[in-house]
C-alpha cells in the first residue's frame, strides 16, 4: 500500500481539467480525475453515452488532455476493441513507436455497462480484448433524469420507479469474475489510494480488465452536495459496498473493507439508507430483507476466500 | 481452385465465389483491421479472410470475431478512427443491426468499406437477394455501389477505398451484391497482381492517421462531444451532403484510372450503358439483374427493337445528371426495383428517385417504375423480355399495362387467390 505522501508526490498531474461541467459533489469527476492520474497521458479514452459525454464540456469546448472519442451507448467496449485491434495493426506497421503501450479505456455509467452494454462488454471479456473497462456506478441513469437501471438498489425511487424500485441490484462485478479475465476489482470514490492503486495494477495487465466504482451522485441520490464522500464511505461502512479485487481468479478483500468482515464493525445499514431521499420510501420489513442480504453476501465472500485456500 | 485465362484480358483467373472476391479484395487491398460476424449469406466472406489472416497471408492484419453486427461496426469505427484501412461484410438483418452505427461511421466521416451480400428483410424470414437491406441506410451518408457480377465485387471494392480514402471524401461505402446469386455461385475472377493494385490505391494512413481524427496522446483530440443547434451541428450534416454530391467526379476518376491501369469498363463509374445510343425505350436496373438483362437487350435487338438498358452502379451518390441525360434520349424509361420502399410515390427505390430527378427538366419521357425479384424471386431470361416488350408496347400504344399497383408494375408475382 502506498502512503498519501508518496501517491500526491506520484500523482500531481491533473488530467480531467477543470472547467467541466459536473455538478458540484459529482463522483463521476472524482473517479475520472484519479483513474488518469494512475494510468497517465498515454491513454485513448472511449465514453458511451453517459454523464461524462455532457460533463467534458460543450463542443468546443473540452475538460480531458487526453485523446477522448465519445461513443454510441451500446458500443463502448467493442469500439475499445477496435482501437486495441487498430493499435496492434500499427504497431506491426511503425515498431518501436509504442503504439501497443497505449491504455485503451473505456468509461461507461452502469447503464452502459449492466444495460444497454452488457453485450459488447461480455464479448471483449470472452475474447480478453486487451482493454480497461470502467463502471463508473452512480445507481441510475441521471444523465437522462434518474431512471432506474439494473444497477439502482431495491427500493430507490428514480423516476421510473416512483415508489422504490422492485428488484434487487445487477452483481455485475460477479458476472466479470465469471469471464474469467485476468483482473476484476471494485472500488469507491471516497478511498481514492485504493482506487489509484487498483488503476495502477490493471495498467500493466494485459487483457481484459474491469473495474467498477461506487460513484455517488447527490441529485439522483437525494442527499447534499458536500457529502458526496460520505455516501460513498457509509456504502463501505455499512458492508453493502466491499471493496475487492479478482487477480487471475484470486479474490482479496481490499484494505478499506477488511474491517468489516466482522459483522460487529458494521454500520446499521439505515443510516446509510436514511441519508438518502431516493430511500424514503422504503419498508421495515423490507429494511430487514435489505439488512439479511448483506450478511448473506459476505457470509459468501467468506466462502469463496476459504474455497481459494484449499 | 482450377485456373483458366480470362478470354477478352488474357489474364490469369480464378474460379470463385462472389464472396470469396470480396475476401480477395480485401487481401489485395491490404485492410489492417477486420470485424465481422457472420450471417447468411456473407458468411463465406468472412471464412475466407479467417483462413487469410489465420494463414499468415495478411501479416499485421488484426481480425476480431466479435458477438454482433452493431459491435462489428463500433470496433471498425474505433480501428478506423486510430488510422488503420478497414473491411467487414454483412447481409440483411446485420444490416439493420447495426443501423446506429452506420450513422456514426458516416458522422465521424471515416473511409470504411463494408461488402453487403444482399438479402431481403424478416419476417418471414428471407436470405435471398433483395436490396432492401442497402436501400434501408439510404440516407446515413454512405456511398453504395451495386454489383452485376463476381468480377465487378473485387473491383468495386478496390475502387471503393479508392475514393472513401481521397482526402475530400472521406465518407464511407456499401459495395452490395445479391445474395445466393452472386455470393454463392462460382465464375472466373482476375486476381490483380498486388504492385499494381498498389500502385491503384492511395497508401496505407501513415502513422498519423486520416487528416481530421487520429489518436495521438502528444495531441489529444475530443470527438464526438455534444454540440448545440447553435454550433456548427447543422454545417457538419451540410458537409456530408456536399461532399457525398462531389464525390461524383471522384467516382468517375477513379473508374477512369481503374479502366486505364486494369483495362476493364464500368462506364462513367455511376451508370453504365448498353445500347442506349439510338434506343427508344431504356431501362434502368441495378445488381445481378442487369447482368441477365444484357443478353435480354441483344435478344431483342435482333429481334429489330430499339431498347438498350442503364446498369445503376452507384445509388448513393445518385447519378441524377446521368438520369436525365438518358431520360431525353428515349420515349419511355423502365425502372427496375429488387428492393422496397414502402409507401413512398413508387414502392420502389430508385424508381421513386429516377422520378425525383426528371421533375421540372420539361423531359416528358414516359417513366414506367417496376419491380421484380424481390426476396431473391428468379427472375428468367424470357420474363426480362417481357419487361422490355411492356415498355414497347408503351410506347407503341401510349397506354399503361392494367395491373399496375399504385402506379408500379409488380412483375413476376403469383396469383393470390
Amino acid at each position: 500500500m502506498v502512503t498519501i505522501k508518496e501517491t500526491l508526490n506520484e500523482a500531481c498531474e491533473e488530467y480531467f481539467l477543470p472547467g467541466n461541467s459536473c455538478c458540484s459533489g459529482c463522483g463521476l469527476e472524482l473517479a475520472l480525475r484519479w483513474a488518469m492520474k494512475a494510468l497517465g497521458p498515454k491513454t485513448a479514452l472511449v465514453t458511451p453515452a453517459s454523464c461524462l459525454n455532457v460533463v467534458i464540456g460543450l463542443w468546443p469546448k473540452t475538460a480531458p488532455n487526453f485523446p477522448f472519442i465519445n461513443m454510441a451507448f451500446a458500443a463502448g467496449a467493442s469500439a475499445a476493441t477496435g482501437f486495441d485491434a487498430a493499435f496492434k495493426a500499427k504497431a506491426y506497421r511503425f515498431p518501436n513507436k509504442d503504439w501497443d503501450k497505449i491504455t485503451t479505456l473505456v468509461f461507461a455509467g452502469d447503464g452502459g455497462t449492466t444495460d444497454i452494454g452488457i453485450q459488447a462488454l461480455s464479448g471483449a471479456a470472452e475474447r480478453n480484448s486487451n482493454i480497461l473497462y470502467v463502471c463508473y456506478d452512480n445507481e441510475a441513469y441521471m444523465n437522462t433524469g434518474i431512471q432506474r437501471s439494473s444497477s439502482t438498489p431495491h427500493s430507490a425511487i428514480t423516476t421510473t420507479t416512483p415508489f422504490g424500485k422492485k428488484r434487487y441490484k445487477k452483481d455485475l462485478p460477479r458476472i466479470m469474475e465469471a469471464h474469467e479475465i485476468p483482473y476484476v476489482a471494485t472500488c469507491s470514490i471516497s478511498e481514492p489510494l485504493d482506487l489509484y492503486e487498483k488503476f495502477k495494477k490493471a495498467k500493466d495487465i494485459k487483457g481484459c480488465r474491469y473495474i467498477h466504482i461506487l460513484a455517488p451522485c447527490p441529485p439522483g441520490w437525494g442527499y447534499p452536495a458536500e457529502d458526496t464522500i460520505e455516501m460513498a464511505r457509509m456504502a463501505i461502512k455499512s458492508g453493502l459496498w466491499i471493496l475487492y479485487e479478482v487477480e487471475n481468479g484470486i479474490k482479496t478483500i481490499s484494505k478499506p473493507s477488511k474491517r468489516f468482515l466482522d459483522p460487529i464493525k458494521r454500520l446499521p445499514l439505515i443510516e446509510y439508507l436514511s441519508k438518502q431521499k431516493r430511500f424514503r420510501a422504503v419498508s421495515e420489513k423490507q429494511l430487514i430483507t435489505l439488512q439479511e442480504r448483506i450478511e448473506k453476501r459476505w457470509k459468501r465472500i467468506e466462502a469463496d476466500l476459504e474455497a481459494q485456500k484449499q | 481452385m482450377s485456373k483458366v485465362k480470362d478470354i477478352i484480358q488474357n489474364k490469369e483467373t480464378i474460379i470463385i465465389k462472389g464472396n470469396v472476391a470480396a475476401a480477395y479484395a480485401a487481401k489485395s487491398a491490404r485492410v489492417q483491421m477486420i470485424s465481422a460476424y457472420p450471417i447468411t449469406p456473407q458468411t463465406t466472406v468472412v471464412e475466407k479472410l479467417s483462413e487469410f489472416v489465420d494463414g499468415g497471408l495478411m501479416p499485421g492484419t488484426q481480425y476480431i470475431r466479435v458477438e454482433s453486427e452493431h459491435s462489428v461496426m463500433a470496433s471498425v469505427i474505433g480501428a478506423s478512427i486510430a488510422g488503420t484501412r478497414t473491411f467487414t461484410a454483412t447481409s440483411g438483418q446485420g444490416l439493420f443491426y447495426m443501423n446506429e452505427m452506420i450513422h456514426w461511421a458516416a458522422g465521424t466521416r471515416l473511409p470504411i468499406v463494408t461488402a453487403i451480400a444482399s438479402r431481403g428483410a424478416a419476417p418471414p424470414w428471407n436470405i435471398w437477394a433483395d436490396f432492401t437491406d442497402v436501400i434501408n441506410s439510404r440516407d446515413t451518408g454512405w456511398m453504395s455501389a451495386f454489383c452485376a457480377t463476381h468480377q465487378e465485387i473485387y473491383d468495386e471494392i478496390l475502387m471503393s477505398y479508392k475514393v472513401c480514402e481521397d482526402h475530400e471524401v472521406l465518407l464511407p461505402k456499401f459495395v452490395a451484391y445479391g445474395g445466393f446469386i452472386l455470393s454463392h455461385t462460382s465464375k472466373p475472377v482476375i486476381i490483380e497482381d498486388q504492385d499494381l493494385v498498389d500502385q491503384y490505391l492511395p497508401p496505407l494512413p501513415d502513422e498519423k492517421g486520416w487528416p481530421h481524427i487520429f489518436i495521438d496522446p502528444d495531441r489529444p483530440m475530443m470527438h464526438g462531444n455534444l454540440i448545440m443547434p447553435s454550433g456548427f451541428y447543422s454545417e457538419f450534416r451540410l458537409k456530408i451532403q456536399d461532399t457525398i454530391m462531389k464525390a461524383k467526379e471522384k467516382i468517375k476518376k477513379a473508374t477512369k484510372e481503374f479502366e486505364r491501369l486494369f483495362g476493364r469498363n464500368y462506364g462513367n463509374g455511376l451508370i453504365k450503358e448498353y445500347y442506349m445510343d439510338d434506343a427508344d425505350v431504356g431501362i434502368v436496373i441495378y445488381g445481378d439483374l442487369a447482368l441477365q438483362m444484357e443478353q435480354a437487350i441483344e435478344d431483342l435487338r435482333e429481334e429489330g427493337y430499339k431498347v438498350g438498358m442503364v446498369k445503376l452502379r452507384y445509388y448513393r451518390p445518385f447519378p441524377t445528371e446521368d438520369i436525365i441525360e438518358i431520360a431525353k434520349k428515349v420515349d419511355v424509361l423502365g425502372v427496375m426495383d429488387r428492393g422496397t420502399a414502402f409507401g413512398s410515390p413508387t414502392g420502389g427505390p430508385v424508381s421513386g428517385d429516377v422520378l425525383a430527378s426528371l421533375y421540372n427538366t420539361g423531359i416528358k419521357t414516359k417513366v414506367l417504375p417496376m419491380m421484380s425479384g424481390i426476396g431473391g424471386r428468379e427472375v428468367s431470361l424470357e420474363q426480362q423480355k417481357d419487361q422490355i416488350k411492356i415498355l414497347i408496347r408503351l410506347k407503341e400504344t401510349g397506354e399503361l399495362p392494367d395491373d399496375l399497383i399504385h402506379g408500379t408494375l409488380w412483375h413476376g408475382k403469383l396469383e393470390v387467390k
